[in-house]
């Protein structure tokens, strides 16, 4: 069985690096989209040219890095069938028709009205245009709505029954749809994109503050992204809470996991700072603990038990090590955010928002913070998931594909390769329009592309012949 | 051959039909690409980019709805057929990935923008071949034990397969070519209208050639086509091909605008009509009907809502942003 083993490895090493290529893209658009909606309606009601200075300049990043969203988002949409045949012909029932809800009701909205958001602003009008914007917004947030509806019943399955053929089907959808953990998952999700960001603008408009603290639309932005910072992030601390609270009622081991709580603690489990986690041992070696301080956070209560992995059979045991890291580099973050954020109401109070140094180089290094927190909340959900993929139901060994482990390597590799060169790609574009400020007349997505004198821009040219009429 | 009504039959027709609008509003898309290296003038190709990136997405979104459409109304054809496309699946998605991410960043560099009208070129180029590649395996048929597929890596690879890769990758080139000669104007229409005259002739080849090697895959097509009384209703078939062939050829001769991408994406769906009649009732030929795969009723009844009220608005908002960007591409409006 050893090949088979290694198969569903490398099929989970392909899954984990496409997901984490991916989720990058969708947790900066849906923060981006309604940040642009924000941008346009300001500028619609107040007029103020720096609004849609700033509307633009964000909206080539967006279409750029919606782009790749897109791509690496049909990826996910095969790798059900192509790597986890199992999981799918298992599950399709349930989980099926609520990425099949996603494509209808997210999915074509988004794409449906880009095309207008990005190009169109002088074919449609101003009011016509601000609804493809909003319409872009809306359908980013009901599509985290059903995706992580699906990933939560993936986490806390309800509502289902199994059938003869061992397929999993709704005995209710609404049990389905609004399982356990889904508010939690959506809320904490959103907040994540939308601190995400905020960290990306806060960080650009920081570097050009550096440059020069009277950029107008540097202001305005780096103003908005603090304000974000300030006022979410301590709701997304709580709402982080309330998350754990909710899983450990319905996922105990993954928050064991979490704790590197190895041992049982009849009264009073200490909270672990740090540590090096050894599955083998089933202990947390160099452990610095402070007594008691988990019974609290969990159970609000110094000495209640708490129960650790010695309580869950072997078997089911997930990764505590990869668990118990990315949770510490999650909540460290979250943490630094908070700081950030408190900073610059400080600052703000004292005048020196534009001005503060030691503000703009602690938002420049937060700028691609979101991303890490993300991914690493990710990889603390969906590792402590495991050896599941419904969790309790279903092991991950039993969903995937009859394939040879040489297929999933080849395809694994050529992911791979073309992941990094494409999206490394991207990434400079994008960084390379953030390294401009926004200025005076800033054009949206074409109008401002280099070879603008060679002729390239039918939207322009409408654009100016509109303006002529 | 009758037809009954239930709901394993209208989730097949609507999993056809998303595949279907996929074909169409994205083969004419991949077709621009296959033949961007005739186009190598950069003003030319500026053009034609411009004549599809703002529906671009929207187009692919379709490719989704047929995945997930397909894993949610018949998951265990979807949960066989992935496995046994595995390859061209993967080079499928690859090359959308490259020709993807084109749209965009070959506009932010100047240096470089060479590279990214490679990667639109080959990437729409390796995509269409997969997709045309995986027909002709699932026309073949695939090897199934149980719930599972039970063949290799590598079994969809055949002559006819690759036969009909070629073939799609014909049509959507002519599918491009006809949408060029609908959207722009002056020397590079006039270049597409030529290129129209040579694929609709490798079509109408690659058509027959298909045709005449299906009945040869399993004696099932060759009944389904050619014994009494099937072919009363398949025999319109090829007479309708005749019939759209002669009209095409008369608007390509009469230089018209419209007329030579409609005409064609006619032929596109009486191609398509083919198919189902060889395939229907299987979903994975020879081995799955569409009862078998069939999710549970209550999985299907709660996404015929989603399909009956979604996709008339879905369809109306498309067309919405196709008339916002109608008309010619004009390439020297860029000066201002």
């Amino acid at each position: 069985m050893l090949d088979g083993w290694d198969a569903v490895v490398l099929a989970r090493a392909q899954f984990a690096f496409t997901m984490s290529f991916h989720i990058v893209f969708p947790a900066f658009s849906i923060g981006l989209a309604s940040y642009l909606a924000v941008l346009e309606a300001l500028w619609l009601w107040t007029g103020r040219e720096v609004f849609i200075n700033l509307f633009n300049y964000w909206l080539k990043i967006f279409a750029i890095a919606f782009g790749m969203g897109v791509v690496s988002g049909i990826v996910m949409s095969y790798q059900f069938g192509t790597n986890w045949s199992a999981f799918a012909d298992k599950t399709g029932p349930v989980i099926g028709p609520m990425m099949a809800y996603e494509v209808l009701t997210a999915f074509f909205l988004e794409a449906g009205f880009l095309g207008v958001m990005l190009f169109g602003l002088e074919r449609v009008g101003h009011k016509l245009h601000f609804m493809a914007t909003l319409m872009v917004a809306v359908g980013t947030l009901i599509s985290a709505f059903w995706i992580l509806s699906a990933n939560s019943w993936m986490q806390t399955p309800t509502g289902y029954a199994v059938n003869a053929d061992g397929q999993f089907v709704a005995a209710d959808w609404l049990k389905v749809i609004f399982n356990p953990s889904f508010p939690y998952r959506l809320v904490h999700m959103v907040l994540a994109a939308y601190l995400t960001t905020a960290l990306v603008v806060g960080g650009v408009g920081a570097f050009h503050l550096l440059r020069d603290p009277h950029r107008a639309g540097a202001r305005v932005m780096f103003s908005m992204a603090m304000w974000m910072a300030t006022l979410v992030a301590p709701i997304q601390i709580f709402a982080g809470d309330q998350h754990g609270l909710n899983t450990l009622e319905y996922q105990p081991a993954k928050v064991m996991a979490m704790e590197g709580h190895f041992q049982s603690h009849k009264d009073g489990a200490p909270l672990v700072l740090f540590g090096l986690p050894d599955q083998a041992e089933g202990k947390v070696k160099y452990a610095i603990e402070v007594p008691k301080l988990s019974s609290l956070i969990l159970k609000h209560s110094l000495d209640a038990p708490l129960a650790g992995l010695d309580a869950v059979p072997r078997e089911n045991w997930p990764p505590v090590p990869i668990t118990f890291w990315s949770f510490r580099v999650m909540v460290g973050i979250g943490f630094l955010m908070l700081g950030l954020g408190l900073l610059s109401l400080w600052m703000r109070w004292r005048g020196t928002l534009y001005q503060s140094r030691l503000l703009h180089l602690f938002a420049m290094a937060m700028g691609p913070a979101g991303f890490v927190a993300v991914l690493a909340g990710w990889i603390t959900t969906e590792t402590g998931r495991q050896p599941f993929t419904v969790y309790g139901l279903l092991r991950t060994v039993e969903s995937a594909s009859p394939l040879a482990a040489p297929a999933v390597a080849s395809s694994l590799i050529a992911f791979i390769i073309v992941y990094f060169a494409v999206f490394a790609a991207g990434a400079i574009y994008i960084l390379r329009l953030m390294a401009e400020p926004p200025h005076h007349g800033e054009q949206g997505p074409r109008n401002d592309a280099p070879a603008r004198a060679a002729g390239i821009t039918p939207a322009a040219a409408v654009a100016a012949e509109g303006a002529a009429r | 051959m009758s037809i009954p009504i239930d709901l394993a039959t209208v989730w097949a027709f609507i999993i056809a039909f998303a595949v279907f609008v996929y074909v169409v509003m994205d083969g004419f898309d991949l077709g621009l690409g296959i033949l961007f290296p005739l186009f190598p003038a950069k003003a030319d190709r500026d053009v034609i980019m411009n004549s599809v990136a703002p529906v671009w997405d929207g187009n692919e979104t379709w490719l989704v709805l047929g995945g997930g459409g397909l894993m949610a109304a018949f998951p265990l054809a979807y949960a066989v057929l992935m496995p046994a496309l595995y390859t061209p699946m993967i080079a499928m998605l690859l090359g959308l990935v490259f020709r993807g991410v084109a749209f965009e960043f070959r506009w932010r560099t100047q240096r470089e923008r060479n590279r990214w009208d490679l990667a639109f070129a080959c990437g729409s180029l390796l995509a269409t071949l997969a997709q045309g590649i995986a027909l002709g395996a699932i026309l073949q048929g695939v090897h199934v034990e149980g719930r599972h597929y039970a063949g290799g890596w590598w079994d969809w690879l055949s002559p006819f397969s690759l036969l009909t890769g070629a073939a799609l990758a014909i049509g959507y080139a002519l599918l491009g070519a006809t949408w060029l000669v609908m959207k722009t104007e002056g020397e590079l229409r006039e270049r597409a209208y030529h290129l129209s005259w040579v694929l609709l002739l490798a079509m109408l080849g690659a058509i027959g050639a298909v045709s005449v090697a299906t009945p040869f895959l399993h004696v099932q097509y060759t009944q389904r086509w050619f014994a009494w009384p099937n072919i009363l209703l398949t025999a319109p078939v090829p007479i309708a091909v005749a019939a759209v062939t002669a009209l095409l050829l008369r608007s390509l001769a009469n230089k018209y605008d419209y007329q030579p991408f409609f005409l064609t994406l006619a032929l596109f769906a009486l191609s398509y009509a083919g198919l189902g009649i060889s395939m229907y009732p299987y979903i994975v030929p020879q081995s799955i009907t569409i009862w078998q795969a069939a999710s549970p009723e209550n999985s299907q009844v709660f996404m015929l809502f989603g399909v009956g009220g979604l996709v008339p608005l879905i369809l109306g908002y498309t067309a919405w942003a196709y008339w916002v960007f109608r008309g010619k591409v004009k390439p020297e409006s860029g000066y201002h």
